[in-house]
């Protein structure tokens, strides 16, 4: 948009509605499609009678939880991103770069492959795993306070050591590797209530820093100098984002194992429709994040006559192509 | 002490930037510090919005050292602008000034009726009406940097610091620039501290001058008490004629040569 006059408010509210509408939208069709396809009314029932019928074994069981869980995996990485985005004062920034994602990808490798019987440790343990590594990162970049781009460097360095402790397992435990495969690409398969319960907190948090935090978030892309006198505590601020971020991303990963795209493509795509005024900017982020996932999760169950192709392929496949079309729309820009 | 600085020292590792700095604004009027490339002033002027602390020695504000103050509260007294600017490449003019309201902000408000009001009166007197929604990036350098300073008005502080304010803009809009904050100053009432490179500029618009040169506040008095041949020489290495700006009411000089 490289127009004179800022796009009008109104606008971005109207896209806010349409992303919600496609997240509904995809819900709706999710309950109802996939290897066995229910009618609208009968997924109603299903939903709100609880009784023997087929149609309530799968939706309430097995489909319900599957899309709820998706869409809040949807909301808590997309969020993370975007506050990422925003600390980092990068747009290439996701959770992967405070090392959630070499983090919980360690943890799954030692509870999957080398110690295989300790698989019921693997949801908290992500978490768990994805929070000290962002720690261990912070700490590593810290002099005084945190520059972003220390920050960064700081992450990658903690990706490379941990991608060579995970290829020292690979290569001691050959067999047993394909255990970690659901993990590394991250699928809904299986997602459960209980699972839900595990998140909830998280996406609550979620909704909360959206009410309370845009302002402070469009003061802190000003600038540390710019920030700071205008009363924000920056250091503090930024350290509280980065352990937020680290903690949703961590929340979605315990769920669904790792997706990639997620956290960096959404609050790109939301960020060139809606501007980077975190006012709409959040709101856009989470609720195209949920529709995404659900989306993208319908498509992957019902585009193969038999068998799905996890979530994480699917959104993959969407990313790349989404990549290059920014690439070339950057450098004729 | 109303605002300044007292016996600070700021090095970078073992590098020394600034020693025993003491100095005291004067309340109500404009003072620009001036000096060589490297000696110290933005570096000094830093440690104001505290991205720069001081080895030793403290920024005072109304007899208290500001690390002493709540951030919100010392935004709604001293506003601060750096000499490199950081937004969103699609933010309007409007958006931008309102965030000058942030330490006015209640923990769950948006902008109130009398926060438009003042933004509304600020875009007036800053001569951006007709900008008023435009993109940031679409501005000319004077316009934009006219934008930047009404959103550090709009905190209502009583002390502006400016750094290197028009060093990057074209002779036209560093006038326009200049001009602006001057009738600031006299209408709001406000104490002014500036860096400036421009020694005539800083000259003209300035009630007080304080020169920084070899780690140290070398001189501080008048514009027309310290423009002289022996201060240019040491301060600025240069040979100059000294003239008098009648109708500006300063001195100004013109440069001969460069003094090794």
């Amino acid at each position: 948009m490289n127009t004179q006059i800022a796009q009008k408010n109104y606008i971005k509210i109207i896209a806010i509605a349409i992303f919600l509408l496609i997240g509904i939208a995809a819900s709706i069709a999710s309950v109802c499609m996939g290897s066995a396809v229910f009618n609208v009314q009968e997924s109603l029932k299903a939903i709100f009678v609880a009784d023997d019928s087929a149609a309530r074994l799968i939706i309430w069981n097995v489909r319900l939880p599957r899309i709820i869980g998706g869409g809040m995996v949807g909301i808590c990485l997309s969020l993370a991103g975007c506050l990422l985005q925003g600390v980092m004062r990068n747009h290439l920034a996701s959770p992967s770069t405070i090392g959630v994602t070499s983090g919980a990808s360690f943890i799954a490798y030692l509870t999957l492959v080398v110690f295989p019987h300790l698989f019921y440790l693997l949801p908290i343990g992500a978490i768990l795993g994805a929070f000290i590594t962002t720690l261990g990162i912070y700490l590593l970049a810290f002099e005084k306070g945190v520059s972003p781009v220390k920050m960064i460097l700081s992450g990658m360095a903690v990706a490379a050591v941990f991608g060579a402790f995970n290829d020292i397992i690979r290569s001691f435990f050959p067999d047993r590797i394909f255990n970690a495969t659901g993990f590394l690409v991250g699928s809904l398969n299986g997602v459960a209530w209980k699972h839900i319960q595990l998140i909830f907190p998280y996406v609550v948090i979620g909704i909360i820093i959206c009410l309370f935090l845009p302002s402070k978030m469009n003061i802190l892309m000003l600038g540390d100098e710019m920030s700071n006198s205008l009363g924000v505590r920056t250091e503090q601020f930024r350290f509280l984002l980065i352990i937020v971020s680290s903690l949703l991303s961590g929340a979605a990963i315990s769920i669904s194992g790792l997706i990639n795209f997620v956290g960096l493509i959404v609050p790109h795509i939301a960020r060139l429709i809606v501007g980077s005024d975190y006012k709409y900017l959040l709101p856009a982020s989470i609720t195209l994040g949920y529709s995404l996932v659900v989306l993208c999760d319908l498509i992957g169950r019902t585009i193969l006559p038999i068998g799905e192709i996890s979530v994480s392929i699917v959104i993959s496949f969407i990313g790349a192509p989404f990549f290059l079309y920014l690439l070339r729309s950057k450098s004729t820009n | 002490m109303y605002f300044g600085f007292k016996d600070v020292t700021i090095k970078y590792g073992k590098n020394l930037v600034v020693e025993d700095v003491n100095i005291d604004f004067p309340k109500g009027k404009t003072t620009t510090i001036i000096g060589s490339n490297g000696c110290g002033k933005s570096s000094l002027l830093k440690t104001i919005p505290r991205v720069v602390v001081p080895d030793k020695g403290e920024v005072f504000f109304c007899d208290k050292p500001i690390r002493k103050y709540n951030p919100k509260e010392l935004a709604k007294r001293i506003a601060y602008l750096p000499q490199v600017h950081q937004s969103p490449s699609d933010i309007d003019v409007k958006t931008l000034v309102s965030y000058g309201r942030y330490p006015h902000k209640k923990f769950t408000g948006g902008l109130t009726k009398s926060d438009r009001a003042v933004i509304e009166e600020i875009i007036e007197i800053t001569g951006l009406t007709h900008l008023s929604d435009r993109v940031l990036t679409t501005l000319s350098g004077g316009e934009r940097q006219r934008a930047w300073i009404a959103m550090i008005i709009c905190q209502q502080p009583e002390i502006l610091v400016l750094d290197e304010p028009i060093t990057y803009l074209d002779i036209g809009y560093q006038l326009e620039v200049m001009e602006m904050i001057k009738s600031l100053g006299e209408r709001l009432n406000i104490t002014i501290v500036m860096v400036l490179h421009d020694i005539n500029l800083a000259a003209r618009y300035s009630h007080h001058l304080i020169s920084i040169e070899n780690h140290h506040v070398h001189i501080q008095d008048s514009p027309r008490v310290m423009m002289n041949e022996e201060n240019l020489n040491k301060i600025f290495r240069i040979g100059a004629q000294i003239h008098e700006d009648k109708k500006n009411n300063c001195p100004f000089i013109i440069p001969e040569k460069a003094i090794n």
